[in-house]
């Protein structure tokens, strides 16, 4: 009776995804930020890795905890990767592709992101893999895409940002443009890839039909950018810095406030915003939007001298109070503290075998019924070859220790 | 945004609209810089592929005929402050849809309801303690990214919900939204508890001994990307540079003295950093952006110029991908190139299969297929429900 109770009790917490298998093999983060997506709403992500080529965010990338550089110490894949399995796999070893395709063919979606040409080379090319399974949904996710005279040049996130057109829409008009921190563009890339994905399983679910899905983050990105392009092929003008200056809103900007580095962005959008900020600092000006947009450079540098000498939370609160939109730039180390993100659980924390307690990162959208489920940080390496191995593809312990002899599972 | 992605993936998306259209539709710049409703070009960028009706919701008349509509809905997307759904009386109506609200902070929390524009949310996200030069005041992309990312998100949310059995809430933050676009800042607190700040055009690169290295350079008519970096990639990007240079005139003497097959930056000083970037400069600034690019793709060397609109639409791989799809914005316009779909499905692009909606250009459509018949349709535009 206990046992048959326990049972019926025991189901873990389903995810939205519960059910659903990946397989993944890339590098950083513009392909695997998928997977974690997918893993945190219950879907299995299986990560195939290598340590004859292990991901960069295992061995290059910083921060590493206590700064010894080990792959299980790696802060980037763990932060990245949680909810994820791992399993290693020597793909150059033939019997390493054959046990990653009978993988792939136990699993709904493989998402990769190599070089064009890479997992074809590999042996787990689409093409080869949908030919036995025709139902699989295949993304791969790359800078420039899978075809034309660029898809082979090397590139890293932070500089496709830059070709993209984003970064010459950042910084103070007439002047050098400043780097968006990170390789933007690649978390521009992971959104659309879920979302390709999502849409192809739900394709599948009318039709039977997999997908073989061309991610191209340079064209993933530049949706982003829609307006600046309409506007140039349009009215043949091309948009630029602007500093924090906004087309309609004024003042629209960032001030100094009291103490080292500390910051409030405001913002006024209408005649009751204007005249509430006016009583509160003081301040005059044109009664019209276009008017103030006129005297931006006096208005800004009047608030500019309100806050001043003034601490940024209480500007913020008497800001808010008097009914004007009013942020503090929060600094990194801030958005751990902040009650808003706190509230929705936006760090989760949880706790690493190499590296300890630490916290990850939770998607931006809350479901009601079918919450994110997070426990486990990016896996170590080959965390799971026993359950991969043994559970999934059958294997006996015999047959997984020659092959581990053999250096399959390097 | 999230309905734009949604319809271009081939969703019926209706646009709901208070009678006269919404506020957005004034949104500048507009097409030929005549300020109408169908002219707004974030607003048309926003709204391709969707059919729209109008429905005023604060009318009883109104919620009664919306809910008909929204009863073959699998999804609902809205964007009105926390809460309303409820006052408006619609959450019944609602309740076997999957519904998306996006909101500048989220529907609960001591920020639910607080108003914000991009510039707030993206303060208060860590986006904006990022950007800029170090010292001076942060600064915000020029063209706004929160609607899109906080759209990009909806749409994810609304398709992992699509997977579940229950009807339900996805609840996006366009605060939560913009934290999730620099992920390595917050690694380095929650890691190393080391603060991340603004670096202008600079970047720390993997250096060991704390150089920084210059990643944005004048070029002859513009700005590139370029660094000197380690590693394979690097290494060659290195060789490759000095070899253009030797073809180009003379290679600096500090440049040529490197071994870049053993070439590490990790090790390398500010002062040596400064003289290698000293070095350089004179080199890239004398090239045009379009020189810079298509020598660097012909040598497989890191690097890109720094685009804009006019580049993008010039760009040769965007072309050979027949990536721009031309399309007639709203009835009367001259027709404008758009970006493609956002990625080959089957080789396949989805398509841009209709303009943005004009204010209720589908309302005798759209209700007639929610059963409404012409004579009630006639007392609801009479009434001024539509």
């Amino acid at each position: 009776m206990t046992e048959i109770a326990t049972r019926l009790s025991a189901p873990a917490r389903a995810g939205a995804l519960t059910g659903l298998r990946v397989v993944e093999m890339g590098f950083a983060a513009a392909g695997p930020l998928v997977g974690k997506y997918l893993a945190n709403f219950g879907a299995e992500v299986i990560r195939l890795e290598s340590r004859l080529a292990a991901d960069v965010f295992r061995t290059t990338y910083p921060p590493f905890k206590d700064d010894v550089v080990e792959p299980d110490r790696a802060g980037m894949f763990a932060f990245y990767n949680d909810g994820k399995r791992s399993a290693t796999l020597n793909l150059k070893h033939p019997k390493g592709a054959a046990l990653a395709r009978a993988l792939i063919g136990r699993a709904d979606v493989f998402v990769e992101s190599f070089t064009p040409g890479t997992v074809a080379r590999l042996g787990v090319g689409a093409e080869t893999l949908r030919a036995d399974h025709p139902e699989l949904i295949v993304l791969s996710s790359c800078n420039q895409g899978q075809t034309g005279p660029h898809a082979f040049h090397p590139g890293y996130g932070s500089q496709l940002s830059a070709l993209a057109g984003f970064v010459h829409l950042l910084g103070e008009p007439d002047s050098t443009p400043v780097l968006l921190y990170g390789p933007y563009i690649d978390y521009v890339a992971v959104g659309y890839g879920a979302i390709a994905v999502l849409a192809a399983l739900e394709r599948r679910t009318r039709t039977g039909i997999g997908c073989t899905i061309d991610l191209s983050q340079y064209e993933a990105g530049l949706q982003f950018l829609t307006p600046s392009i309409l506007e140039f092929a349009a009215n043949g003008r091309i948009p630029g810095r602007a500093g924090n200056a906004d087309a309609v809103a004024a003042p629209h900007g960032v001030y100094r406030c009291a103490g080292a580095d500390r910051w409030v962005a405001l913002s006024v959008w209408s005649e009751a915003e204007w005249r509430a900020l006016c009583d509160l600092m003081d301040l005059s000006g044109p009664p019209t939007l276009s008017g103030r947009r006129a005297a931006r450079a006096e208005l800004d540098a009047a608030i500019g001298r309100w806050t001043a000498t003034r601490e940024r939370d209480d500007v913020v609160a008497l800001l808010r109070r008097a009914g004007v939109r009013a942020a503090p730039v929060l600094s990194i180390s801030e958005l751990f503290s902040d009650p808003q993100l706190a509230h929705r659980g936006m760090w989760p924390a949880v706790t690493h075998p190499a590296i300890g307690a630490m916290h990850v990162m939770a998607p931006p959208f809350r479901l009601s019924a079918t919450p994110s489920l997070q426990e486990r940080p990016g896996p170590t390496v080959g965390a799971d070859n026993d359950h991969v191995f043994g559970e999934i593809l059958g294997l006996s312990l015999d047959e997984r220790r020659t092959l581990e002899r053999d250096g399959v599972f390097e | 945004m999230c309905g734009r992605i949604l319809a271009d993936l081939g969703a019926d998306v209706v646009k709901v609209e208070p009678p006269g259209g919404e506020p957005d539709r004034l949104q500048p710049p507009f097409v030929g810089d005549i300020e109408n409703s169908e002219r707004s070009i974030p607003w048309l960028a926003a709204n391709v592929n969707k059919r729209g009706i109008t429905c005023d919701l604060t009318s009883k008349d109104g919620r009664a005929v919306f809910a008909r509509l929204a009863s073959s809905a699998r999804i609902v997307v809205e964007s009105f402050a926390p809460g309303r759904l409820r006052e408006l009386g619609l959450e019944d109506a609602l309740r076997d849809t999957i519904v998306v609200s996006i909101t500048p902070y989220g529907q609960h929390g001591p920020l639910a309801g607080v108003p914000g524009s991009d510039l707030e949310v993206t303060a208060a996200s860590g986006s904006l303690w990022l950007a800029g030069e170090e010292g001076r005041a942060p600064v915000r992309t020029a063209q706004p990214q929160s609607p899109y990312w906080s759209g990009m998100y909806g749409a994810m949310g609304a398709l992992v919900a699509l997977r579940s059995p229950v009807a339900q809430r996805v609840d996006v933050s366009a605060q939560a939204a913009m934290t999730t676009v620099h992920p390595p800042a917050p690694v380095w607190w929650d890691i190393a508890r080391e603060e991340h700040g603004r670096t202008g055009p600079f970047l720390l690169g993997r250096s060991i001994v704390g150089s920084r290295f210059r990643n944005l350079w004048a070029c002859a008519d513009g700005f590139v990307s370029f660094a000197i970096q380690g590693g394979p990639i690097g290494r060659h990007t290195g060789r490759m540079l000095a070899q253009w240079m030797a073809e180009r005139g003379a290679v600096p003497p500090v440049i040529a003295a490197i071994d870049w097959d053993r070439f590490d930056n990790t090790t390398l000083t500010q002062a040596q950093v400064d003289e290698l970037e000293a070095a350089i400069a004179p080199f890239l600034r004398s090239l045009t952006k379009t020189e810079f690019f298509s020598e660097v793709v012909k040598r497989k060397m890191l690097g890109y110029p720094v685009g804009d609109a006019s580049d993008s639409l010039a760009d040769p791989q965007l072309r050979a991908r027949d990536f721009w799809r031309t399309q007639v914005p709203a009835n009367g316009l001259p027709p404008l190139r758009f970006p493609g779909g956002f990625a080959l499905f089957d080789g396949e692009r989805p398509a841009l299969r209709r303009p943005a909606p004009r204010v209720g250009e589908h309302n005798a459509e759209l209700y007639g297929e929610a059963g409404v018949d012409a004579d009630e349709l006639a007392r609801l535009r009479a009434t001024g429900t539509l």
